[in-house]
């Protein structure tokens, strides 16, 4: 009798859980099995770890009627989602790269839409004595000093992007610089873990500017080289190409990508990150490339 | 150490204030992993009383095979499952790539060799004297099958709870092929995963307590079963 209460009770918990589920997912719309038209973002995680995204994802799901989808992952995987037709647009920042990923046809258009500047982060006593210096010349010091750490991203992200074109006009040979010694640590993860590790290791990093400020307050690290034109860092959008995939959302994509670039959330854009940081994280650059 | 202590603390709020977030994502959990072990222990049980109940030539390297499966990691069904069911893949044209179906199918198939191998196990370690009595008296060949099973159903169950357990657990495949989207295919564990690389220690340990709890409330209902 007991055996069987208990059964009961087993298979009443099961059950109880599947509907919390589908509950859960239909509360937004969602089932099991997509039904409503969704939109795929593909997303570089600078932009997601900052909140940027849990931002601007209800008011373009509110415009459009549409569910977002918002994969966060580093420029390199988001690039090969697109490449793959398994996302509709791509937030990223990389720009060879996103160059490269239009004229192979996978992407319509690259549009900028907002940019800041990268960092190098480091612990205050700045143990390499690298302030004020410029990012090639900062760089050049660490790999001389070889005792002082640095956690790169080691992810193919547009941040270890940026990372190795410093590496490379500062005159070093990429793959040597990966060799060099324990100091140059690879984390293979997203900005925010890379913080994190940086942070425990009391070791330098090159960061972007949104997430270093999302994080500031979990951090023991301050900027120590903030000039340089090397560390523009700027993000566009591109909608994937529909001749390539014919089941991407292009209209869809294509909303987004104007949304983006649209006056009041380039607005909203240029003023994020005020209340929060006391600064804004991001400057916005309607569709155009900007300067410096 | 606070920390931990501030993350039992949190975790209660969150159970106590019902939290519709965390709710929905503890029930996500529940819910894949209860589809994908439902449907993998339909196919897993008349599956291994198939292989148990005849012999056959290669019937122990089969078994072996199997138990080789018990240990593979989730990062690679999740590739496997990405190279299938990505656009480009061979089941692309389905769309099931990020999606919660993408979840269960990777999760099944993490789930099966384990239910499967258990199930062959928990068959061998009926008594054989139990069949071939029954034989004896006068049953057929089918009627001791049933026997034996029933005889190891506590076993079996036991079987389909670990590979429940393997399933809610995981976490490289629901991230690989469910993308962790915030309100869709987001699970306790990956959103753990996702806290933790955000900093939010607290509520990463707060998710981590829900979801052990969760387990020891299905494993409560499994041993009064056993009790008997």
């Amino acid at each position: 009798m007991q055996e069987r209460i208990a059964f009961c009770l087993f298979t009443g918990l099961l059950v109880l859980g599947l509907l919390l589920g589908v509950a859960g997912c239909s509360a937004r719309g969602g089932e099991l099995l997509p039904k409503k038209e969704r939109l795929r973002v593909a997303t570089t995680t600078s932009l997601y770890d900052t909140g940027l995204w849990g931002y601007l994802e209800p008011m373009f799901e509110e415009k459009y009627g549409v569910e977002v989808d918002v994969l966060y992952a580093g420029t390199g995987i988001a690039l090969e989602y697109g490449r793959r037709g398994d996302v509709d647009v791509i937030t990223v920042h990389s720009k060879a790269r996103e160059e490269a990923f239009v004229s192979e046809g996978y992407g319509v258009e690259r549009v900028p839409f907002a940019y800041n500047y990268f960092l190098i982060v480091g612990p205050d006593s700045d143990p390499a004595g690298i302030k004020g210096m410029s990012p090639e010349g900062a760089f050049a010091k660490l790999q001389g000093t070889g005792s002082e750490a640095f956690v790169s991203r080691g992810d193919d992200s547009g941040t270890h992007g940026k990372e190795k074109a410093i590496w490379e006009s500062a005159g070093f040979d990429y793959e040597d610089v990966r060799k060099a010694g324990d100091w140059y640590i690879e984390a293979g993860r997203g900005m925010g873990p890379t913080l994190l590790m940086a942070s425990e290791k009391q070791a330098y990093t090159l960061a972007d500017m949104g997430t270093f400020l999302a994080y500031k307050g979990k951090i023991d690290l301050v900027p120590i080289v903030d000039k340089g034109s090397a560390l523009l860092n700027v993000y566009s959008a591109i909608a994937c190409n529909p001749d390539k995939n014919s089941k991407v959302n292009h209209e869809m994509a294509n909303n987004m990508v104007n949304f983006l670039t649209s006056p009041e959330i380039q607005e909203l854009l240029g003023d994020y990150g005020t209340e929060e940081y006391g600064m804004s994280l991001f400057a916005p650059c309607a569709g155009a490339e900007p300067s410096s | 150490m606070t920390e931990l202590w501030q993350g039992v603390v949190r975790a209660v709020e969150l159970i106590v204030a019902l939290d519709p977030e965390v709710m929905e994502i503890a029930g996500r959990s529940l819910a894949l992993a209860a589809t994908s072990c439902g449907i993998a222990s339909l196919v897993c049980l008349p599956l291994g009383s198939l292989i148990h109940f005849n012999s056959f030539r290669g019937k122990r390297f089969l078994v072996n095979l199997i138990q080789t499966f018990y240990s593979i990691p989730t990062v690679a069904i999740g590739l496997f499952v990405f190279v299938f069911l990505s656009r480009v893949g061979p089941l692309g044209e389905l769309g099931l790539m990020f999606t919660p179906a993408a979840i269960v199918i990777g999760q099944m198939l993490l789930v099966t060799p384990i239910i499967l191998g258990l199930t062959i196990s928990a068959l061998r370690g009926v008594d054989k004297a139990l069949p071939e009595t029954a034989i004896s008296l006068g049953a057929d060949r089918v009627q001791a099958a049933v026997l034996t099973i029933r005889e190891a159903r506590f076993a079996i169950l036991t079987a389909v709870i670990m590979g429940f357990g393997r399933a809610i657990s995981e976490v490289g495949l629901s991230l690989m092929v469910g993308g962790n989207i915030k309100g869709f295919t987001r699970t306790i564990t990956t959103a753990i995963s996702l806290e933790t690389s955000k900093g939010d220690i607290e509520l990463s340990i707060a998710l981590g307590i829900i979801l052990i709890s969760l387990a020891l409330v299905i494993n409560i209902a499994l041993n009064r079963l056993q009790q008997r």
